[in-house]
């Protein structure tokens, strides 16, 4: 089983918010910048891949539990993103890797 | 828990801002009463995707949930422009979102789908020019 903290340490992750989820089991991984393809699809533990980074992600990560967004090719936090995700304790890492590669490694530290 | 209890939330329309704050609570007074997880994300999800739709396309609305023991279902009330198509709408990639909302990452045209996919009964009401209301029954098994 990999936590967030250890999927965050092996692929040198930035970590952007201050909550408790850092320990929370990562079940599986899904990739999509829509968020209605993550509601739907996504499931409850997932890694979730993305480059949107705004307010309404944070509601979806709520929604659909997912353990963790990851913001892939170092793409942008709202401010107001930032802030919602720490009130409702959503962790957000940071990756310098393209959507593909960090699907990838993810893929590969999670066994799949 | 006493055998029903009413929430009743006003959505705001055009704050992207505030959308999914109606989902968020309701999620949240079911997790406090101890339904299973799994029932929780359903509702969660098809409420969330019912107030966004109110959010991009009817001026926002209103949300009413009945929480019973072994059900909850919710009305999704607007009075915008209404559905003309509700058949086209309930297909999966069809959207008419404005293109400002793409890049917020909605507008994927799956809302509809998945508020299907997640609950047990799917009722649309619409009437071009005066409003739509949403009804979505999920069943607690």
């Amino acid at each position: 089983m990999v936590t967030v903290k250890e999927l965050s340490d092996n692929l040198s992750l930035e970590i952007l918010t201050t909550c408790d989820e850092i320990d929370r089991p990562v079940t599986g991984g899904y990739c999509s910048d829509l968020l209605s393809w993550v509601m739907g699809r996504a499931s409850e533990g997932d890694a979730w891949i993305t480059v949107m980074g705004n307010i309404n992600s944070i509601a979806v990560a709520v929604l659909a539990d997912i353990s963790c967004i990851i913001l892939a090719d170092s793409s942008a936090l709202d401010e107001e993103a930032k802030n919602r995700a720490e009130q409702q304790n959503v962790i957000i890492l940071r990756s310098e890797l393209d959507q593909f590669t960090l699907c990838n490694k993810i893929g590969e530290l999670l066994g799949v | 828990m006493p055998e029903k209890i009413t929430l009743k939330y006003a959505v705001d329309g055009d704050d992207f801002t505030k959308a999914g704050l109606a989902s968020s609570d309701l999620k949240h007074t079911l997790k406090q009463i101890g339904y299973d997880p799994g029932f929780i994300r359903r509702v969660a999800i098809a409420v969330y995707e019912g107030e966004i739709n109110m959010v991009i396309h009817a001026g926002g609305g209103e949300i009413t949930a009945d929480i019973a023991p072994d059900k909850v279902e919710v009305w999704l009330a607007d009075s915008g422009p209404g559905i003309p198509n509700v058949e086209l709408a309930m297909r999966e990639g069809y959207s008419t979102a404005p293109i400002d909302v793409h890049e917020l990452g909605f507008g994927a045209g799956m809302g509809l789908p998945n508020i299907k996919k997640y609950t047990d009964d799917l009722q649309i009401d619409t009437t071009v020019g005066v409003g739509t209301t949403v009804y979505m029954l999920i069943n607690n098994n």
